[in-house]
């Protein structure tokens, strides 16, 4: 009988162009998504050497980190180097013959959200992106990790990529998550629990009832964040809800085809015996909201937590970061994190910017108001997430509620297009990086789910959102 | 991708852990098209204050440290992005080397892509190389590191050995081109693909 195998292995097995016996691979790309921030250097040094796209068909480019969110961004951009970058894309799409949506298109968005939402991210493929969170698409149980601008242009040229294995580390959550209870707190509690380099050198398989329970949304939020844990890449086994989810989207197998893909997918799971070379069990029926309190995604704590003392950590170099954050911060070690006044709340991102998370948070907004002096942000991910919270009437409500509705993109998730938090301001933000400057020079971020944010929203502080519910 | 044999320079200690990516390069400055001039914006937030005037309690603008080649950093050094920018402003820098206890994974693959030795120590022996480069009459002395011995020699003689993966070393001593190798197994690609056709003709036709 053959060796049991992970799910990272099988995916990993079935891509290997070659491999040499030092674990050196050439490993066979199925998707490389582009955006303009890290890929004009990759397209000037396939021009200096004379090389071509290997795989047009395979590589999909589309604007989105730079893009402005309010709607006068189609007659102009005003930031003359961003809009280079912007035409630069364009440009490069032309000459090599890449597939690309402009800004116009409804289909544009967060690369890592069109991925899936058009069906091109699909299971047991490999994915990568010129971006850390390519890590999102291991949703549908793809292997899906980020690259440099020097490995963009190298699957470009190649479709492949040069590297070895990364080691296997499974993190099991058995029991559902409590009500009230989001895949953004779990995933957050882990990155606390495991920490800001604890994934460093895996790909993490998420395996149990707490993942399986999570809607595919909720997954993509799960994944998205396993680089924050340092890790290369998440991984969710492909089940009923993922074949159902990728049904009839455009890029998706065809019928006929479907059936034949699903087949094969069945079988991308982890075999009774697959080797972990590290396994983390998280008890998700403890579980309650969590946020963030310093400036890294690790410094995370359940919401009826205080800010935590520097001298209570045991490491040195950790007690020092955490002075250093608490100063950056602005905050008091003992403060009850419910205490904590915002003045910022984003809703958006490709860790939260899909049609469900902006359900939650118009379910919590509807017939309430944003508290005063709050401003409130909600970019969704995509063209298509925002025709379908409009068709919703979601929009109404967040508009109703006093929050701003915008055009989609990256937004206020860094600190790149005009949204950008000002020096000393604080946000309740749903996106994934509470790095100092992040979203701006100087700006606050305490990391939340969606709910959690709708809750700052309303009252104006950090707040327990299963006391608004 | 450039070269790198051995390197005799002045060291500078960032004993902070967890400097990310947007602590190496903020994300404003990311709206370039060239992967040169960065060095400017390199660190940007602790080199500079909110007026633009140098900070002087950061390492690399202290005298001492200026032509520092070398970098001793803390844990999880170049966590976060994949912004390839954070190798490219360090290079830009002059830093060829940095010793951390541990890195962010696509950050220490894209320095060796640019030319730049990233070392893993344990983290008592980064303190005490942290030690040497900012402390007593070691300070601003020259280390000596070595990627064909993989030894690093302190400014008191001291000897560190190192370890790299074989392919990286390899890599880096000859300078080699990532993408001309890979080409040269184009065969076996083209091959890949037709196979991957016959048993998954749902994939897009490359
Ligand atoms: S939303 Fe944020 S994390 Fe996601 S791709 Fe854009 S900038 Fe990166």
């Amino acid at each position: 009988m053959d060796r049991p195998r992970t799910l990272y292995d099988k995916v990993w097995d079935s891509h290997i162009v070659t491999v040499d016996g030092d674990g050196n691979a050439i490993v066979y790309i199925d998707l490389h998504l582009v955006h303009e921030v890290t890929s004009p250097q990759a397209f000037e040094g396939l021009r200096a050497a004379g090389r071509k796209v290997r795989c047009p068909s395979k590589t999909i480019a589309v604007p989105d980190h730079n893009v402005p969110t309010t709607p006068d961004r189609l007659l102009q951009i005003k930031d003359p180097e961003g809009r280079l970058q912007l035409e630069m894309l364009e440009k490069n799409c032309r000459e090599f013959g890449v597939p690309y949506i402009p800004m116009n298109d409804a289909r544009q968005g967060i690369v890592h959200i069109i991925g899936p939402e058009l069906g091109l991210s699909q299971p047991g493929a490999t994915i990568v992106c010129g971006d850390s969170h390519t890590s999102t698409h291991g949703a549908l149980g793809a292997l899906a990790f980020g690259i440099g601008t020097s490995e963009v242009e190298h699957v470009l040229a190649t479709q492949t990529l040069a590297k070895k294995k990364d080691k296997n580390m499974r993190v099991i959550a058995d029991d559902a998550l409590p009500a009230g209870v989001s895949a953004k707190d779990l995933i957050l509690a882990i990155i606390g629990k495991i920490g800001a380099a604890g994934g460093s050198g895996y790909v993490i398989e998420y395996y149990g009832r707490a993942f399986t329970e999570l809607s595919m949304e909720g997954r993509m939020t799960v994944c998205n964040m396993s680089i924050e844990a340092g890790a290369r890449a998440g991984l969710i086994a492909p089940d009923e809800k993922t074949f159902e989810y990728l049904k009839g989207r455009p890029h998706a197998p065809k019928a006929g085809a479907f059936e034949q893909a699903v087949a094969y997918w069945r079988t991308l799971r982890t075999d009774d015996g697959g080797v972990f070379d590290k396994e983390v069990v998280i008890k998700a029926a403890d579980l309650v909201p969590y946020v963030t309190w310093g400036t890294s995604p690790e410094d995370a704590l359940p919401i009826t937590a205080n800010v935590p003392d520097p001298n209570s950590f045991s490491d040195p170099a950790k007690q020092a970061a955490a002075k250093r954050s608490l100063d950056y911060m602005g905050l008091v070690a003992g403060t009850p994190l419910e205490q904590i006044k915002v003045d910022k709340v984003f809703v958006g991102s490709c860790t939260n910017g899909r049609i469900e998370d902006l359900r939650v948070v118009a379910t919590l907004l509807k017939g309430r108001k944003v508290a005063d002096g709050v401003g409130v942000l909600i970019v969704p991910g995509s063209g298509l997430v925002k025709r379908q919270a409009e068709a919703e009437g979601l929009d109404h409500i967040f508009i109703a509620a006093g929050a701003e509705w915008r055009e989609p993109g990256c937004s206020m998730c860094l600190g790149m297009n005009p949204d950008m938090l000002k020096a000393g301001e604080r946000c309740a933000s749903t996106s994934n990086r509470n790095f100092e400057g992040r979203q701006g020079v100087g700006g606050r971020t305490h990391l939340v789910s969606p709910a959690m944010a709708a809750a700052a929203a309303i009252t104006g502080r950090l707040t327990d959102v299963r006391k608004l519910a | 991708m450039e070269k790198f044999k051995a390197l005799k320079a002045i060291a500078a200690s960032l004993p902070l852990m967890n400097v990310d990516t947007d602590m190496i390069i903020p994300a404003r400055f990311l709206k370039t098209i060239k992967r040169t001039g960065l060095g400017k914006s390199a660190f940007y937030v602790l080199r500079y204050d909110e007026n633009g005037a140098k900070r002087p309690d950061f390492v690399l603008n202290n005298e001492i440290y200026r032509r520092a080649k070398i970098l001793i950093a803390g844990a999880n050094f170049g966590c976060g992005s994949s912004r390839e920018h954070a190798p490219w402003s360090l290079a830009d820098l002059g830093l060829r080397c940095v010793i951390a206890p541990s890195f962010g994974d696509i950050f220490y693959n894209n320095s060796f892509k640019n030319g730049i030795l990233c070392i893993v120590l344990p983290q008592d022996q980064v303190d005490r190389l942290a030690a040497l480069a900012s402390s007593g009459n070691t300070a601003g002395g020259e280390f000596s590191v070595d990627l064909e011995r993989q030894v690093i020699t302190g400014p008191d003689g001291s000897v560190t050995p190192f370890s790299v993966d074989g392919t990286r070393r390899t890599n880096l001593l000859e300078g080699r081109d990532d993408i001309g190798l890979t080409l040269q197994h184009a065969g076996k690609i083209t091959a890949f693909e037709e196979k991957q056709r016959r048993e998954q003709p749902w994939q897009p036709a490359s």
